[in-house]
């Protein structure tokens, strides 16, 4: 679904990808993991063009991603994107959040999108909170509400770049088990994590990056549990034994 | 000389004739000042040198010339193209071109003060340029830029006494006539700044009680 065939991208002279190829298939789970600063970020915003890139190609079910063409629009409603730090919109409820891309920019039936958006934030665990503004909300229910509001675009795809990572501890969880939710009905996920065993267990695949390179690219066993590289090897050890 | 309760009530009428006027050039020139002042900040954020390189050189040409001048400019030079305005119109024209430019980059701090973050989201559900100033940036943007907005506000008022050069019949203008008239400087001059306290010191408060609203609604 989502194909990356030899993409480069620089920030001036400063090379962050170096040649990226990989693929997500439809209902697949990828987590992407890497040190800080390895490129994790860039590829993913790619992805939906928030950052153009340089050369090779990016494309979601055979379209190609340029973020200077007309159609980067349309790609973007079929590609969400969950932010580290949410991104709510602050002068609008939970709900309007979460209606805002449908109404505005889809131009669906304000009524058909309140029920389903009611029904987004219902099953994020947030029937209580629909019309409470952001600043009101905790950090994880700020971001499951941003979870509702890529959900109730109906994409084809999320793009999650360390969605826990702002969180206090006592809040990954409640994030984690609605990605796990989403992982058990086979939405495509692109999912950048630190959250190791929470990949063990809903990636399909996984990805790691290497100062802008694929350094290994396999199922989350092969990846997470036998990894041969050994830049993987250092890097699961620093993560999962921090010292 | 009558007593001083008999001339207050004598020079009241014609300086509060004066009042009315300055609010009516002041309200009008903020009505334009803003819209323009909108518009160079939209264009200044629009991403296309087309739109924001000549909004930041009439701003900054503007802003380099002094008020009296570009009402002398209007109200003396215009004229001679074939432009006749009231001495009215050259100075609501006057202080809202000036202040367009002070409002307008009121604004536009706004609009950069705006979270980058809520761009980026903006975009990610697929908003086009237009529709994410419209309903995410601005409304964020205008929040922001209140206080200060609220000061460009009381100044252009202040300002509007600027207005008298080209013999606009505001309230400096009024108490001017009725000073020289009257000779008695004291009780005009002090009659008119009264007055004009009488609106900068409720529009200051109300300021402020806007702003607190809007801080505890976020
Ligand atoms: N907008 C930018 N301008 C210049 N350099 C950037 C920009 N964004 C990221 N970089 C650089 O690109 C590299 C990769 O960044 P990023 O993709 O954010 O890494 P990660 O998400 O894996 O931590 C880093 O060296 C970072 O400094
Ligand atoms: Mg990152």
């Amino acid at each position: 679904m989502i194909r990356f065939e030899n993409v480069h991208k620089s920030f001036g002279k400063h090379e962050v990808l170096k040649g990226i190829d990989a693929e997500v298939d439809k209902g697949q789970v990828v987590c992407l993991i890497g040190a800080s600063g390895s490129g994790k970020s860039t590829l993913l915003r790619c992805v939906n063009g928030l950052e153009d890139y340089q050369s090779g190609r990016i494309s979601i079910e055979g379209e190609t991603i340029d973020a200077h063409a007309a159609s980067i629009h349309a790609i973007r409603t079929r590609v969400a994107m969950v932010f580290q730090r949410f991104n709510l919109f602050p002068h609008m409820t939970a709900l309007q959040n979460v209606m805002e891309g449908p109404v505005h920019v889809l131009g669906e039936d304000r009524r058909e999108v309140r029920a389903r958006a009611e029904d987004h934030l219902r099953r994020v665990g947030l029937a209580e909170k629909m019309d409470f503004y952001p600043s009101a909300l905790s950090g994880g229910q700020q971001q499951r509400v941003a979870i509702a509001r890529a959900l109730a675009m109906r994409p084809d795809a999320i793009l999650l770049d360390e969605p826990t990572s702002a969180l206090d501890p006592e809040m990954v969880g409640e994030v984690l088990a609605v990605l796990r939710d989403l992982a058990q009905e086979h939405m495509t996920m692109l999912i950048v994590t630190h959250e190791i065993q929470f990949a063990r267990e809903v990636a399909d695949g996984v990805i790691f990056l290497d100062q802008g390179r694929i350094a290994e690219h396999g199922s989350a066993e092969e990846v997470l549990t036998r990894p041969q590289n050994p830049r993987t090897q250092e890097f699961l050890r620093r993560v999962t034994h921090p010292i | 000389m009558s007593p001083l309760s008999e001339r207050i009530q004598e020079y009241l009428p014609l300086l509060v004739t004066g009042l009315w006027q300055t609010v009516a050039v002041t309200l009008i020139s903020l009505v334009l000042a803003s819209a323009l002042g909108l518009m160079w900040a939209l264009m200044r954020s629009s991403g296309s040198r087309w739109m924001s390189l000549p909004a930041r050189y009439i701003v900054e040409f503007l802003r380099g010339i002094p008020i009296l001048v570009v009402l002398f400019y209007i109200y003396f030079v215009m004229p001679e193209v074939g432009l006749d305005l009231t001495a009215f119109q050259a100075g609501v024209m006057g202080l809202a071109l000036t202040y367009s430019c002070y409002i307008g980059e009121t604004f536009r701090g706004g609009i950069e003060a705006v979270d980058r973050g809520q761009i980026e989201a903006a975009k990610s559900i697929g908003m086009k340029h237009g529709k994410m100033m419209r309903r995410i940036v601005l409304p964020q943007a205008f929040r922001i830029a209140l206080p200060p907005y609220g000061n460009n506000m009381v100044m252009l008022l202040k300002d509007s006494s600027q207005v008298s050069v080209i013999s606009v019949a505001e309230l400096t203008m009024q108490g001017k006539m009725l000073a020289s008239s009257t000779f008695d400087n004291m009780t005009v001059f002090t009659m008119v700044a009264a007055l004009y306290l009488c609106l900068t010191i409720p529009l200051n408060f109300l300021m402020r009680r806007v702003e607190l609203k809007m801080g505890a609604a976020t």
